[in-house]
């Protein structure tokens, strides 16, 4: 790790107006991401300002029934806030399948949004890779990419996105605040998360010094009974090879309303617009569900070690839907 | 810090001291003892325990938050010493293994690794015992599988994760009373 | 046990006597003595598997804050002799490869250390490690199996040489024309990696020409010697410290170029230097499981019985040692068939050479056999227990000895009773539970008893006050051998537990070989037995010499001693205490030193320890998910010296086979031959969910051949066929055949 300097910051325009007039530093929140990229010599500011200490830690309930969720609070926290836990259970879950007891007492929400890929390539920093040093090539390419994704991917990067929790927010529709020198906006999280395409580097519509301040979740009476399935080889403490967030809206077994995210499989948390629009209005059950996930993961492009993930991606979808029917006490 | 962040007002670069990148004063309050040290900025909270403290019992297994052996309490919460950087820590409470026992007396927690032999080689295990003690704190202890899922954050290369459990299951029982 | 002494602490569940420190964290390891002016070591790795350095840029790093010193081939002192690769069980200098690095600019593998950068803290040397440039003209290079199949070559000798390449009996040709069955099966190992969560580490610090190794190490004397011979300094000169070890699993068995490069550092900058490996050089370090490939042919009747077993490994070795893991000793043991092959082949590639890892050899050897057994069971429709009780080798085949212990076929029985074996439908796909498939497996467990080469020694003094302190120079780090020695100090004495103390973890101790291979329970037991019962032997003698003893001319070997008192065996009353004896004479204390020469290496016994492992799994097939329900193990170690640790011992074995089967392994990417999941984020561990719990059974078997307690160690055994077990139970679950390990999610879609 380079040296670096520390300023904590004591309020968000200062914090902003700290990181954007200093083009070397990066905002520090849970630091278990950056901590340890800084640790490996993948990050190298020369100067963190920590944002731990600034008032975004709140949950707040909205009276429209959607949740403001405080940038700074902690995914231990959000896991187990009662809005979440009932209104939002793929969240709660997507949550608490992610990481550990002590990383999630650590990681704020903004940072997980944030979090870097678990390349190995990218995390090794004499290895070529163009999210690290663009124009270097992609060694997972040719490389050991069992873990890499197969949606979403370029011929300049086809690393994983690893977050749980995002899943779950590109599901729901969530929308992320940001704050700049120049003000407040929001972004669609579904935007907030770039595919590689040729600059793999650039993974957030973010201008630098931008910083979010919290996550919108807006209503959805069906995400009630919702769910995140995540399967990995160990039993915990691991990324996903494959999850999925899913809520559904039945009515006489049909499906009225179906929100499809997907981990674990994409450069992005993976909004499954095709496989949606496939079950929208039609019957629950398993040759619709086999069809929708066969449609969603239909552009995959695999490679020889993670070929394995379109199949197992397609079952995860089918399961989590199924799953998701018998919630509903439906079938 | 009149400044609550809702307003876009020029920032108070007064209020945002640059410290570093050299070595800084920074104090921390470790097991109720307040030190000074003078660390550079970049000196994690393990090793500012291990290196310039004499702390030793947290332990250092992979320095990237990837085995729970340097888990101590910041504010009463577990987490990873490795990934968080001391001078993050000014003004928190941290504690540490040398901290949970109170004189000579082990805590009930460390009595009952010692019993059901929860341990082998021990470097985990200062880890696996604040993990524990703060599990049962959270409230996430009531079956075998809640334990074992909610301790799957500290790796212990010895196996024991059996006797983990079971200690932990009587420190939960003794304490509501089974 | 010998006469003299009744077993009162040997055997009971006693709490672990370091266990105090361990629970609190005041135990220090290697990496954490920290001496005024401690100056901190990071080592370079290389980048390529194959080449030569063509040009090295160390003033950045030399620039940098707090840098000491940068050392690489052009400046680090030559070692003073070139290591040669013997395992550290023989009592000597035992390097992990006959190779040291920084020599010269020639590169053999990814991650050997090309330069070292010390510094006045552990950020600045880290920091500054990264500010080193190396050019490299890079060689074409083998780093896998499938790489190097063409250049596979069958040597003399593996393991140092003290193995042949080639053992059969009997006539295999005519063993298969006997065979109704025949099965031909090969199965592919990933290379696996340690990964103790104590990274190794090495604190050194020179007083004059005298040196003190803090060293994270299972054999203190191994690394006493071999750095020593590296220096070329008299190893009275250096000593070696370790009161605790965190974990050592065969990586801390073999003493690495680390150990000796801290030792350099050290002196380069005449300062303490503490270097500890990061995680991720724990793979490039010190040594690993070598990727393998392992075919099985196997010969029965049509009733099960085996007539012949071919079996072959390939395997990838270094380019200066010879290794295999020996993995063709215990299934070339385990049954009674009468014509045998065992071939090891070998690949020279660009790795470091492969070293011990837990259950060294016969954890890969086993599953190979003991899924062909089950495929072989199943073939035939004969129970997979019933089989291997049927092909039970009552001696051992190779040699027509008998054994000197054995208590297999009751570890067999019982463990099917724990398990509930009965009750299984064998019919693959049989058992459901919601969307999991249930199997159940078991298989053969066995490892065999090593003897150290030299005679071990051990030192015990008697205080007149009764208490104890007995001393052998060896390590703690896990096994539990601390607190059974001091059970077995105080059984051989006679006095209480609480009076005995045992110390260990000094070179200045007597000397012990290193503890490897399962061979520690019984070498240190032995030891402390010969040093303890020699000194209550003394007492005895002189309390038979004097005239003022009630114990005065009676034949010694009448005499017993409990909770510190001499007394005839047959005559309780007649006797009197060790205190009063020494009180007497005014003596203070008395010292005795013992040393126990193991037995000659063609003793004429079967040495093995055997077991049989149960496992439970669920699968659920549509997502690849297998998980282990549960595990019954039962083994017959001979003589269980504390009944909790050995426990946790067997317990940690069968666990790791879970590893084993279903979760770890090392992929290397060709290219360069660095390991792509080096670090535990991506190189997988069982965590706390995926262990279940654990059934384990002792048949203890009385052995009077091992070493003088009947001790045959339980390190490794717990671990064999564990993965075989796992392995048949997923085939069970879904009339999946495992080939190769890890048994993966895209293995079973």
């Amino acid at each position: 790790m380079r040296a670096i300097s520390y300023t904590r910051a004591t309020d968000v325009p200062g914090a902003v107006a700290a990181v954007t007039n200093d083009p070397g530093s990066s905002f520090l929140a849970g630091g278990t991401t950056e901590v340890d990229l800084l640790r490996l010599d993948v990050l190298r500011p020369n100067r963190l300002v920590d944002i731990n200490r600034l008032p975004l830690a709140d949950i707040e309930d909205r009276a429209d029934g959607g949740l403001v969720i405080g940038a700074l609070a902690r995914m231990s926290e959000v896991a187990q806030a009662p809005g979440v836990v009932e209104r939002y259970p793929m969240l709660s879950q997507s949550l608490l399948l992610g990481a550990s007891a002590q990383l999630r007492h650590m990681a704020s929400m903004g940072g997980n949004l944030m979090q870097r890929v678990r390349c190995s390539y990218y995390r090794d920093p004499e290895s070529a890779c163009n999210k690290r040093v663009p124009g270097s090539g992609c060694s997972a390419l040719e490389g050991v990419h069992r873990g890499h994704a197969i949606l979403g991917t370029s011929e300049h990067c086809i690393a994983t996105h690893p977050s749980d929790m995002a899943v779950a927010l590109v599901a729901l529709d969530a929308v992320v605040q940001v704050e700049g020198v120049k003000g407040t906006r929001t972004i669609p999280v579904d935007d907030f998360f770039l595919l590689p395409d040729d600059t793999p580097e650039r993974e957030h519509p973010l201008t630098p010094g931008e910083l979010i301040t919290a996550i919108e979740v807006p209503p959805l009476p069906m995400a009630r009974r919702s769910l995140y399935l995540k399967v990995r080889d160990r039993e915990s403490y691991e990324f996903a090879l494959a999850s999925a967030a899913v809520a559904l809206a039945l009515e006489d077994g049909v499906i009225r309303g179906v929100r499809l995210a997907l981990g674990g499989v994409a450069t992005k948390p993976w909004r499954a617009h095709r496989a949606e629009e496939t079950l929208l209005g039609q019957p629950a059950d398993e040759d619709m569900f086999a069809r929708a996930a066969a449609a969603e993961l239909a552009p995959a492009v695999t490679r020889p070690m993670n070929a394995f993930k379109a199949e197992l991606a397609r079952r995860t979808v089918v399961r989590a839907l199924r799953t998701a029917v018998a919630l509903r006490g439906e079938t | 810090m009149a400044d609550k962040g809702a307003s876009l007002s020029v920032a108070k670069p007064s209020t945002m001291e640059i410290r570093g990148p050299d070595g800084v004063r920074m104090e921390l309050v470790v097991n109720g003892v307040s030190r000074v040290l003078h660390l550079e900025p970049r000196v994690s909270l393990l090793d500012a325990l291990r290196e310039h403290m004499a702390l030793t019992g947290t332990k250092k297994g992979c320095d990237q938050g990837t085995c729970g052996a340097c888990t101590v309490w910041v504010d009463g919460r577990r987490v990873l010493a490795c990934l968080t950087l001391a001078i993050t820590c000014e003004g928190r409470d941290v504690t540490t293994i040398e901290g949970l026992t109170e004189g000579d007396e082990l805590h009930p927690m460390q009595r009952a690794f010692l019993e059901h032999d929860a341990l082998q080689c021990g470097y985990c295990t200062p880890g696996q015992i604040m993990s524990a003690v703060a599990l049962l704190n959270e409230g996430h202890a009531e079956t075998d599988r809640e334990i074992a899922e909610w301790m799957s954050g500290n790796i212990c290369r010895c196996a024991a994760y059996p006797h983990i459990r079971s200690a932990i299951r009587e420190v939960r029982d003794r304490k509501t009373g089974q | 046990m010998t006469t003299g002494s009744t077993l009162e602490a040997v055997g009971r569940p006693l709490d672990r006597v370091d266990g105090a420190a361990k629970v609190t964290g005041s135990g220090r390891y290697a990496a954490e003595f920290t001496p005024p002016g401690t100056a901190y070591a990071a080592l370079v790795g290389a980048r390529t598997a194959s080449g030569r350095i063509i040009g090295i840029n160390t003033g950045a790093a030399e620039d940098a804050d707090g840098v000491l010193a940068v050392l690489t081939h052009r400046n680090l002192p030559k070692v003073a002799a070139p290591p040669h690769l013997l395992p550290s069980l023989a009592g000597h200098a035992a390097p992990g490869e006959s190779f040291f690095p920084m020599q010269d600019e020639v590169v053999h593998y990814f991650g050997e250390p090309v330069a070292m950068v010390i510094a006045d803290s552990y950020e600045r040397a880290q920091f500054a490690a990264r500010q080193v440039h190396v050019d490299y003209a890079r060689d074409a290079s083998v780093t896998t199996l499938d790489e190097g199949r063409d250049q596979a070559y069958e040597p003399e000798a593996i393991f140092a040489g003290f193995l042949p390449a080639r053992s059969v009996r009997g006539d295999i040709k005519a063993g298969f024309a006997a065979a109704a069955q025949r099965l031909d099966a090969t199965y592919h190992f990933a290379a696996n990696h340690h990964h103790p969560i104590e990274p190794s580490a090495t604190t050194a610090v020179w007083d004059g020409d005298r040196l003190t190794l803090y060293d994270a190490t299972q054999g203190i004397v191994a690394s006493q010697r071999t750095v020593a011979a590296l220096l070329g300094i008299p190893p009275s000169k250096v000593r070696v410290r370790a009161s605790f070890v965190g974990g050592g699993f065969g990586c801390k068995a073999m003493i690495w170029p680390h150990v000796t490069l801290a030792a350099m550092a050290a002196r380069w900058v005449r300062r303490p230097v503490k270097l500890a490996l990061t995680r991720e050089q724990m793979a490039t370090s010190c040594g690993h499981r070598e990727e393998q490939e392992q075919r099985i042919e196997l010969g029965a009747t049509d009733d099960g019985r085996l007539t012949a077993l071919r079996h072959h490994k390939l395997s990838l070795t270094s380019p200066f040692d010879e290794w295999a893991e020996p993995s063709l000793s215990i299934a070339a043991q385990a049954y009674a068939c009468p014509h045998y092959e065992g071939v090891y082949r070998l690949i020279r590639g660009n790795t470091m050479t492969p070293t011990f890892t837990r259950g060294p050899g016969e954890t890969t050897g086993m599953f190979a056999l003991e899924c062909t057994m089950d495929e072989l069971a199943h073939r035939i429709g004969v129970d997979p227990v019933q089989l291997r009780l049927r092909n039970h080798a009552h001696a051992d085949p190779n040699t027509g000895h008998p054994w000197s212990s054995d208590g297999a076929q009751e570890c067999y029985q019982r463990g099917a009773a724990r398990f509930d074996w009965q009750s299984r439908n064998p019919e693959p796909r049989s058992e459901r539970d919601g969307n999991w498939l249930i199997g159940k497996g078991m298989a053969t467990a066995g490892y065999p008893v090593f003897f150290p080469m030299q005679p071990q020694r051990a030192r015990a003094r008697l205080y007149a006050d009764g208490s104890a302190v007995v001393q052998a120079g060896t390590q703690e780090f896990g096994t539990g051998a601390a607190t059974a020695m001091t059970q077995v100090a105080a059984d051989g004495l006679g006095v209480p537990l609480h009076q005995v103390r045992f110390e260990y973890g000094d070179t200045d101790l007597p000397n012990v070989a290193a503890t490897v291979g399962s061979a520690g329970a019984g070498m240190i037991s032995a030891a402390v037995h010969t040093a303890v019962t020699a000194l209550r032997d003394q007492l005895i003698a002189q309390a038979v010499l004097d005239p003022a003893s009630p114990l005065h001319g009676v034949d010694p070997a009448a005499v017993v001693v409990s909770q510190g008192r001499m007394e005839l065996r047959d005559d309780s009353g007649t006797g009197e205490t060790y205190r009063q004896l020494m009180e007497r004479h005014f003596m203070t204390d008395m010292d005795a030193l013992g040393s126990w020469s193991p037995p000659a290496p063609d003793v004429p016994y079967g040495l093995a320890t055997f077991g049989a492992q149960f496992a439970e799994v669920a699968v659920d097939q549509d997502l690849g998910l297998v998980r282990v329900r549960r595990m019954v193990g039962v083994f017959a170690p001979g003589r269980v010296l504390n009944a909790k640790t050995a426990r946790s011992q067997a317990m940690g074995g069968m666990l790791w086979g879970i590893g084993q089967a279903l979760l770890e392994g090392a992929v290397t990417d060709t290219r360069d031959g660095r390991w792509a999941n080096a670090g535990l984020g991506e190189y997988l561990l069982p965590v706390n969910a995926d262990a279940p719990d654990v059934a384990i059974e002792f048949v203890e078997v009385p052995d009077p051949v091992v070493n003088p307690l009947g001790v045959k160690g339980l390190g490794e055994v717990g671990m064999v066929g564990a993965a075989a077990a796992i392995a048949n139970a997923v085939f069970h679950a879904t009339g999946y055949r495992a080939r190769e390990l890890p048994i993966r999610i895209e293995h079973l879609l």
